[in-house]
Parts: C-alpha cells; structure tokens; sequence
C-alpha cells in the first residue's frame, strides 16, 4: 500500500565542488569586467551571445554531450552544478539556454550524423540560439491542436502558419517546430504533427516581436510563408511527433531554473533584514528557506535519477509544479516580510526595485514550459487516476 | 538477535508490521492485545534497541536502517513506542549508557522544556506532553545542570505523570521529576545539547510523517478510483485529479525533505549549521504537508472518511500530531531564519548549495 513516488537523498559527487568553485570564479570576473549586474534582473541584456561562447570555450554548454559533438561526457550532476549557480548569479544564459536543455538532447536523439556534427558542435560553443515552436494562436496547452503546415515537395518540405509566444526567435538561429504533416486520426487526436529543425534564415520566415507586460521583448510571432525543409531536418517519426515528447519533459522540467527565477529577492530580503531579525521575519524566512532547501533536494533527486538512466516523468512534473508555484508566490511573501522594515534599511531601494520586477514577472512562471493544469494532468495519469 | 545490513532490517519490520500492525485491524481490535503481540515480535527482532551498539545490549544498526524502520512505522500510523524507545536508546548510546529492555520514551520532548541536575545528583523539572510516557518503563532524560549537559536513564514510575493524548489517542504526559534519582546518568558528548536532541527528535518524526503521508496518497487514490458518483469514478473529475496531483506534491515534497535530514544526521558527525538547515527544514516541509495532505484526504474521502470505523484518521491525526513534538514548524522557522540571517546574505546560497 505505497506510492510509487522516489526522491531519493542524492548528494552530488565531490567533484562537483572543485566546478562549482571554477563557475563562480568565472562568474566573479565576468561580473568584475561588468558583463552583467547580479543584483539587478530584468536591466540589460538577458541574452549575451559574445557571454555564451566564454561559457562555451570554458566547456559548460553541452555537458553530458559525446565529446565526438563537441559535449563533454560530463554527468547530469555536473551540469546541475553549473546551471544552479548562473540562474542564482542572474547571468544572461538566453543565447544558449535553451539550445543547451533540449534542442540539443532531441538532435542528439533524432538528427541524421552529418547534421549533429554540423550544428552540435556549435551549439556547445555558444554560437548557436535556438527557439521552441509550438504554441500557436489556437493551440497553447492542447498541443496536438496545431495547425502550422508541412506539405512534402521534392527533397523536403514547405512550412506554412504561424507560431505565437515563441521566445527568443527574434535572436534565434534555429527553431525545433511542430508542424502538421497529416490530419489528426480518428482513434488518435495526437497523431499527424512532425518535428522539424528549421533554420530561421530560410526565405519565408518572418519574425515579428510580442512585447511582454514587463516591457521585455521576449516573446514573437513567427509566420512561415512556403520555407523550405530539407528532408534531412524531419526530427524522429514522421506524423509521430507525440510519441518524442513524453520522455523529454523530464529533462526540461525539472531544473533548477523552475524554482529559482525569482530567488534574488529572496536574498535581498535577507539583506535587508540583518542579522537579527524579529522573530515574525526570522519565522517567515525559515519557512521560505526550508522550502527552498526541499524543493532544491527534490531537484537534485530527480537530475540523479536522470544521471541513473531512469525517466522520471512524474517526480519532475511534481518538481515543476511545486516549484513555479513557490518561485511564483515568493515575491509576494518577501512583500510581505518586508513590509516593517525599518524606512532607512540600506538596501531598501533594490530590494523594492527588485520586488517590483519579480512580482511583474511572476504571473508567467506557472504557464511556460507546461502550464500547472497540465502537470497536475500528467502526475494525475502518472497516479493512476486517468 | 542483530540485523544489520540494509536491506533485511527494514524487511523484517515490513513483515512484522504487515502481520501483526494492519492499520484495519489494528483499528477493530477492541483489547490491547495487539500491542502485547507486535512490542514481542519487535522485541525479537531487535527493533527497539536498533541504535544502540552491541556492547551496550543493542542490534548495533546503522542510522540509515532505523529511519527505514520509522518510514514503515509512519506508513502503518504505528501506535506503540517504537520511534520513542530506538530515539531513547540512541540518546543513552550518546553517553554510553546501556538500554534496558522494554519501552521507553524521551524527555523533553519539546524545546522550552527543561530538566534539572541538582548538585545532589538528583533530577527536578517538569516537561509536557511526553510521548508514550504512561507506556514505558523507563525514560531517557537529556539533563542541564551548573557543569553542563548529562544524558539520565530513570524508571518512568518514579516520576509523576499527569494524564494526557496527542489528537490521535497516543499518551502524551506532562512527567513531573521531584529530585527523581536517575539510574544511570553520565555526561553529554561535547557540543550535544538539548538543541541536538532537539534536531534528531524532528527527523524522527518527519521520517514518520513522510511515511504516513504515503500511506494517505495510496489510500486516497485507490478510493477515487472505487468511489463512483454522478455515474463515474470520482477519480475521473479533473478536480478531484488536481486535488490528488497536489496531495502527491505534498507527500513527494515530505519524503524528499525528511530522507534527505535523515541522510544528513546518517553522515554528519556533529549536530552542525548543515544538519540544523536539513532538519529543521524537514520537520516544517513536512508540518506543512500534514496540514494541506490530509485536508486533501479527508475531502477525498467525504463522509466515510470522518468515522471512527475508518482508517484515513490514523494517518491524519498522527500525521498532525506529529507536528507538535520536537518542535513545531513555526518554532523550527524561527530558529532557521535566525540562523540564516545571521549567517549573512553572502554566506546562504553557499549553506543551501552545500546540501
């Protein structure tokens, strides 16, 4: 009469201590050079393409990759180290972020030889930006709704539609996009969609910027009018696409990026309110830092269960879940703790500024990358309820 | 009577525990002789005295296997002082004291509390809220006195103990000790004190709480996929899934927290900033998975799940109860803030990425 739910006490590995160390240095003499301001998210550039490829030349994009592709045989805890340590730097890791964490893994996993050694190699040293197309106008959360076309020509294929809401594409060099190849199937609403590597500078494209309610321009339309596929860029089975993303949520959805965006006011909090807080601050951080402690060790568990070769799919959706909802609602606690400051506290004015951004931010955190809904639905499944 | 390695442990108080502690039976038995029954096979086993080395009459298990054994003690919202007596013994091994048969249970058993050494060598103080005091036979005391800390073994009768239960009906006594003569007493190692008993106190009961909260997720799943209503099960209805997706939060959440404080206590070798960030967080990780898991249970459940005649309140009282001993949540956030703000900014991400 148990659960099936794992999360074993992972420690990472004593090596990992000596990278951690070689990351912050790193990021101690980027911050010094005044590439990027840790205490202020949300100014500047968060995407840095010149940043990403020091990160490169240094090894850490690409980690757990064959070195014959440029990756370096690293271990997922490794990787974790890295990753945890630039988002609570708040390094602008746009460029390469996303190509890093899972374009790059469904290459791996799909591309034929001569295109993994062409483009892997890049994406590990930091030249390369990749966006995600899937949502559309019509189809956010329901996936298997999209309507963007591929219609087989000679050698390859034509896209036409558009994609909505896909981040960083204004700056992206290539896209992972789901296009329809068939009608969905009577017994199978999911079947018909293909995923597609495209390269943006194709004819045919065009991106248009959605500016976000922060001000930040983050988000675009992408409208495809007949660009053209090659055959050799068709990712995994065609009219099969549904079967490949299953096991890839793991990977994406359980990192330390979806309990951390908003860690920074955290720390300011604890800035502001001394060494010796009263005892309503003192009891309101301990809770916050006792759920942050969990969630970071549910995390760790998971990228050991990963590094183990197992695909824990529910414990990460449960990871993503707790954890956008905790990094959502964060700023609003540190408003609230924060609200008896005294009114000369020396960093009163960046901790508002900062407080200001995180709750603007915030609404967002709970939609990207698998919306709450829909990973109450797979840990649903995953429980046996559906 | 030893049995050490890791995995036949927590096997054979799996099996003692399916045969003789099924919650539903358990639940209908109308004497105590159930009690008498499983404390024999424990016994027998070596359970109780699993902490305790060898040479001081113990099984000489490591930490690890006996927060296994107190996983599957939750899981079965277990009513007899097992978790007391093993947490007894390990306090008296801190001294080298050696355990005697039987229950036994600890004092103090909330932080505020204090016990007495007099200059006579005898014991004065009172503390509330002891767990299974009225059930055992002998009490493992952590005492302060003008040189320091000492760790006190005493015969429970010769103390007096007001009547008293947790929300689930497990005795918890206020034990009065009126220049109590202990039997056994030595010093504490250095650097233990009451804030350590304090620390291992709380894993104890989140390991528990942990596997409690497992058992309500099992329990409430299966129930949801039986119960029909407005002709289907009520597992299909999208708010009872969230309902039941967020429950498995909560418990992955509490087993997360308390395995990981109960490694760190496995591992650390003092009671230091490290193990006080693991336990404290996990006792009020899993205080707080208690309140939100078993309001979701019991709405699982409805009706049936409000009697006496059913199980799901072994598991949530307990569950809730558990919260208060060892320090409550709001106690152990106090503490931690405390803690981190006066470590410094600059110094927390460092303590959290050291875990």
């Amino acid at each position: 009469m148990t659960a099936n739910l794992r999360f074993e006490p992972i420690r990472l590995p004593p090596g990992c201590e000596t990278l951690r160390a070689q990351v912050r240095a790193f990021l101690a003499e980027e911050i010094a050079a005044g590439t990027f301001d840790p205490h202020r998210p949300g100014y500047g550039d968060s995407q840095n393409r010149a940043f990403s490829q020091r990160i490169g030349a240094k090894g850490w994009i690409g980690m757990t990759w064959p070195k014959k592709y440029g990756g370096h045989e690293r271990s997922f805890l490794e990787r974790y180290v890295v990753t945890e340590e630039f988002r609570v730097a708040n390094a602008p890791v746009r460029s390469h972020f996303v190509a890093d964490r899972q374009s790059g893994p469904i290459l791996l996993k799909y591309a034929p030889e001569h295109v993994k050694m062409d483009i892997l190699p890049r994406i590990c040293r930091g030249e390369l930006c990749f966006v995600i197309g899937m949502s559309e106008a019509g189809s956010g959360s329901d996936l298997f709704a999209a309507k963007a076309k591929a219609k087989k020509v000679a050698g390859g294929w034509r896209l036409t539609g558009s994609k909505l809401w896909t981040s960083n594409a204004h700056i992206a060099d290539y896209m992972l996009g789901l296009f329809r190849t068939s009608p969905p199937s009577k017994e199978n609403r999911r079947h018909g969609l293909t995923q597609f590597l495209v390269d943006m500078k194709a004819t045919g494209i065009t991106v248009s910027p959605v500016i976000q309610m922060t001000g930040q321009h983050d988000f675009n339309e992408v409208v495809f009018d007949d660009a053209f596929v090659p055959d050799d860029y068709v990712m995994g089975e065609i009219d099969g696409a549904w079967k490949q993303a299953i096991s890839e949520l793991a990977y994406e959805r359980s990192g330390p990026e979806r309990f951390l965006e908003t860690f920074y006011v955290l720390l300011e909090l604890i800035r502001a309110l001394g060494p010796e807080p009263d005892t309503r601050s003192a009891e309101g951080l301990g809770r916050l830092v006792a759920q942050l402690h969990t969630l970071r060790r549910m995390s760790v568990s998971v990228a050991g269960m990963l590094q183990a070769g197992h695909e824990p799919v529910v414990e990460a959706s449960i990871v993503k879940d707790l954890g956008t909802i905790w990094e959502q609602k964060l700023p609003h606690r540190v408003r609230e703790l924060a609200a008896f400051l005294a009114p000369d506290a020396t960093n009163r004015t960046s901790l508002e500024e900062q407080l200001a951004f995180a709750i603007t931010v915030a609404p967002k955190l709970t939609i990207q990358g698998g919306t709450t809904e829909i990973l109450r639905g797979i840990i649903a499944r995953g429980l046996g309820l559906r | 009577m030893a049995a050490k390695s890791d995995h036949i442990v927590a096997e054979i108080a799996a099996r003692i525990l399916g045969d003789l502690a099924d919650p539903q039976t358990v639940n209908r038995a109308r004497d105590d002789r159930w009690r008498e029954n499983l404390w024999q096979a424990f016994t027998d086993a070596g359970l109780p005295l699993a902490w305790v080395p060898e040479k001081l009459g113990g099984s000489d298990a490591t930490l690890a296997d006996g927060f296994a054994i107190l996983g599957l003690a939750g899981r079965f919202a277990l009513a007899v002082p097992l978790a007391e007596t093993m947490g007894a013994g390990w306090l008296l091994a801190r001294a080298g004291l050696s355990a005697p048969s039987g229950p036994m249970t600890i004092a103090p058993a909330r932080p505020h509390d204090r016990v007495e050494l007099s200059q006579d060598g005898t014991l004065s103080g009172t503390v509330f809220a002891v767990p299974f005091a009225e059930n055992s036979q002998h009490i493992a005391v952590l005492v302060e006195g003008n040189k320091g800390t000492a760790i006190a073994l005493v015969k429970t009768s010769s103390c007096q103990l007001s009547k008293g239960c947790n929300l689930a009906g497990d005795a918890a006594n206020g034990v009065t000790f009126g220049r109590v003569k202990p039997l056994l007493m030595a010093p504490a190692p250095a650097g233990f004190d009451r804030s350590s008993l304090m620390l291992m106190g709380a894993t104890i009961r989140s390991v528990q709480s942990a596997g409690a909260l497992e058992t309500l997720l099992s329990l409430s799943i299966a129930y949801a996929n039986e119960r029909v209503a407005f002709e289907r099960p009520i597992a299909k209805f999208q708010a009872v899934q969230q309902n039941l997706a967020k429950l498995a939060g909560e418990v992955a959440a509490a087993l997360a927290a308390a395995g990981s404080a109960a490694d760190a206590i496995a591992q650390a070798g003092a009671f230091d900033d490290a193990v006080m960030l693991e336990a404290a967080s996990a006792k009020i990780r899993c205080a707080e998975a208690a309140a939100e898991g078993s309001a979701i249970a019991h709405q699982v459940f409805g009706a049936i799940g409000f009697t006496k005649e059913h199980v799901l309140h072994r598991f949530t009282l307990r569950a809730l109860s558990w919260r208060d001993e060892f320090g409550n949540e709001s106690y152990w956030a106090a503490e931690l803030g405390k803690q981190i703000a006066g470590r410094g900014a600059d110094e927390f991400w460092r303590l959290v990425a050291s875990r």
